[in-house]
């Protein structure tokens, strides 16, 4: 057949290119596709995180809001337990640019107090005449650093005998704002105590159930299922009741991120599960079963990098959720108690309406609990979407 | 249909008793009881004389005995000081805060407690329905966008915050009081329609409260379900054959993302049961909320318990209703018999 087709008169010349010719050419990669095709599998994720900018926003609100943590005798004017008696239940002074149309910096006008007879109460009016420019980079009253080192610089202070009270005070005159900054430090760091609890419990659990199977499995199944149905907060509450009076704060405070974490595992324990069962059926699992590596081996080096960033993901969804529950118990006053500062607390002078409609400023925790939570619900999302980089 | 319900009940019956094993360990988590704290407390001043008479009440109520012992006596699968008398008998134990039986301190908070959740419950299902289906069909709308907005701020604002913060709106614009559940004028008065009506109007702004982070979580939910469904290829034949769109819309597509909504309500009622607590609490609703907060911190461990206890049966029934209306609509689970999960 071939020998007379190659016979045929009509046949053209045979024309080969002189040029040096290079196999690869023909699908040249972009410098771009050949970035994304030798990057590892967290760059993916980076880049595609990168690209859900309301995420990336929360994050780094997030950042800004933990950067409280660590610094927040630096940051706060005053520090949390510090009363002035002299300024009970003030409201919230405005912080002003111009004084009297000339430029004087962030200062606050001082306060004109008077006794209302009629409800013995304390009644505040904005004093025009005295301009209190906040000091920056100054010493204010001494605090613990860290609870180790006595110091007394701050970044902001109020002005020589002024005050600065930019989110008003409380029933002891304690400073709102600089609760909210020491608050911070309780308030964000129980979700995360908290998630890495539940997330051991979750690994640790839906792990075995998913690994084993069989009778492990349906028991850790049903466990998981009657903790699902339980309403969480009053369980909550009954648990952080039992916390013995007597402890200290510290003790309270990591009892509480026990509990939260307790009753949270069953939703992380279902995920890893599921994802187990079906990567337990891939073969480079079974390669690894056939080649005698033990359980521990394989969950942790084979399959658990399989799913590492769904489970970020699935708990970043539940720091929020914690974060609640804690604020929850503080403000039921089953939580944290003073001295200990944490949103929670600060709310829980916020619990009787006639306080809440008379000094409205109670009630401020509210707003850095609602933008903590949105931000970590948004970064959640975006970490989710990222997840599954090759989507 | 019926060896399903029947099959459904059975298995409540050991969650049941795991539930009221865990609740029971709970509540006697915290060291001593409460009469022997009282005799720690009448020791510490000194007075004796009335020591043997909570001594005897000790043993009036088995707190002497092991904890097993005291849980099977609670339950009323064990006999008790008095042969069986516990919670299956229908003795639901004694407060000793109140000094009445527990039935008398709870017993008219729980009608209420019911009505309130399944105000709830309904609130849910008819505000996330239809806003759901119209985020869905006109995705990208206006519309869509602000109610994935306020879906989002009601996921992030805790229900007790909304309660005080309405709550403070409620007083400083419209000079409303909205705690409470009925008009103080109607408290102690007869069943009238005035009071039922006044019962009523209190009944919304707590119903929002608890309601609102679960119906953002169900418009989420019904919204991604139908999207997936209305990308599929069925639906764009039956548009190519001439269908009308909403005869196509309800026919279809709405069929099949009903089932996981249902699903997901029962995953739902534990959060709103609990928020119920939390919001009677803020609210001051006459529910079990107040009741099971104050028996905690009094350490009134029968109480405490039974409220546990029967907010934990309020869910799981929840849940029974929402399995058995999922087998009403999806036949695969009824005949089927799967394994639910």
């Amino acid at each position: 057949m071939t020998n007379r087709i190659r016979q045929t008169p009509r046949e053209e010349p045979h024309y080969v290119n002189p040029e040096p010719f290079d196999p690869t050419s023909t699908d040249v990669l972009t410098p771009e596709q050949e970035r994304y095709y030798q990057a590892s599998q967290w760059k993916i994720m980076w880049w595609k995180f990168r690209r859900h900018k309301l995420a990336v926003w929360s994050g780094i609100i997030l950042i800004l809001f933990y950067l409280c943590v660590p610094f927040a005798e630096l940051i706060a004017p005053y520090t949390p337990n510090e009363r002035n008696n002299d300024f009970l239940y003030a409201p919230p002074q405005a912080l002003h640019l111009f004084h009297e149309g000339s430029f004087v910096g962030p200062f606050v006008y001082g306060y004109k107090a008077d006794v209302d007879l009629e409800t013995l109460r304390w009644v505040y009016e904005e004093d025009t005449s005295q301009v209190q420019p906040l000091r920056f980079f100054c010493s204010g009253s001494t605090y613990r650093f860290w609870g180790l080192w006595d110091m007394d610089f701050r970044f902001v202070c109020p002005a020589q005998d002024g005050t600065m009270f930019l989110a008003g005070t409380d029933r002891l005159g304690r400073d709102q704002l600089s609760g909210l900054i020491y608050g911070a430090r309780l308030s964000l760091t129980v979700g995360i105590v908290g998630i890495t609890i539940s997330m051991f419990l979750g690994i640790l659990l839906g792990g075995l159930a998913g690994y084993f199977g069989g009778i492990i499995d349906s028991l850790i199944q049903r466990v998981i299922e009657i903790m699902r149905s339980l309403p969480e907060l009053p369980l909550w509450m009954a648990l952080s009741a039992a916390l013995p009076v007597t402890w200290s704060p510290v003790w309270i405070y990591f009892g509480l991120t026990i509990i939260l974490g307790l009753l949270d595992w069953p939703g992380l324990a279902r995920a890893v599960r599921s994802k187990l069962l079906s990567l337990r059926e891939e073969e480079y699992a079974k390669a690894a079963v056939m080649m005698g590596a033990r359980p521990r081996r394989i969950i942790f080096k084979h399959l658990l990098p399989g799913f590492t960033s769904h489970l970020i993901a699935s708990a970043s969804l539940s720091i929020p959720a914690m974060i609640l529950g804690e604020t929850a118990l503080s403000f039921l006053n089953l939580g944290l108690r003073r001295p200990s500062v944490s949103w929670g607390v600060l709310l829980n002078e916020a619990q009787n309406i006639s306080v809440v409609t008379l000094y409205p400023w109670l009630m401020a925790p509210v707003i850095p609990i609602i933008i903590v939570v949105l931000a970590f619900n948004f970064l959640g999302d975006g970490l989710r979407d990222a997840a599954d980089p090759y989507k | 249909m019926l060896y399903y319900i029947l099959r459904r009940l059975l298995t409540m019956i050991p969650t049941l008793l795991v539930i009221s094993l865990l609740t029971f360990f709970i509540i006697e988590l915290p060291e001593g009881d409460y009469i022997s704290n009282q005799i720690a407390v009448l020791k510490a001043s000194g007075e004796s004389a009335s020591i043997a008479k909570l001594e005897f009440l000790r043993q009036e109520f088995a707190l002497d005995r092991s904890f097993f012992e005291r849980f099977a006596i609670w339950v009323g699968l064990w006999p008790g000081p008095h042969g069986f008398d516990g919670l299956i008998q229908g003795n639901w134990g004694w407060s000793f805060e109140y000094d009445k039986p527990v039935y008398e301190v709870v017993g008219p908070t729980l009608p209420l407690t019911i009505v309130l959740n399944a105000a709830t419950i309904l609130f849910v299902y008819l505000v996330s329905f239809p806003i759901g289906i119209y985020s869905a069909t006109r995705q990208y709308s206006w519309g869509d966008y602000g109610f994935t907005f306020l879906g989002y701020i009601g996921l992030a604002t805790p229900n007790f915050l909304l309660g005080l913060v309405l709550m403070y709106l409620a007083n400083a614009w419209f000079d409303l009081a909205i705690g409470g559940l009925m008009d103080p004028k109607y408290i102690g008065e007869p069943w009238s329609v005035d009071k039922a009506l006044s019962v009523l109007s209190h009944l919304i702004v707590p119903t929002i409260v608890i309601g609102t982070s679960g119906t953002a979580a169900m418009i989420r939910r019904l919204r991604a379900n139908l999207l997936d469904e209305l990308h599929k290829q069925y639906v764009t034949t039956a548009r190519a054959k001439g269908m009308k769109e909403g005869a196509l819309l309800v026919k279809y597509p709405l069929r099949m993302a009903l089932n996981p909504f249902i699903a997901d309500i029962g995953n739902l009622i534990p959060s709103l049961v609990s928020g119920s607590v939390i919001v009677s609490v803020v609210l001051n609703l006459p529910t079990v909320g107040p009741v099971l907060l104050n028996a905690l911190q009094s350490q009134d461990q029968f109480l405490a318990a039974f409220i546990l206890l029967f907010v934990s049966v309020l869910t799981l029934v929840g849940m029974l209703v929402s399995d058995l209306l999922l087998a009403v609509l999806d036949p695969r689970i009824r005949l089927g018999g799967g394994s639910g999960s």
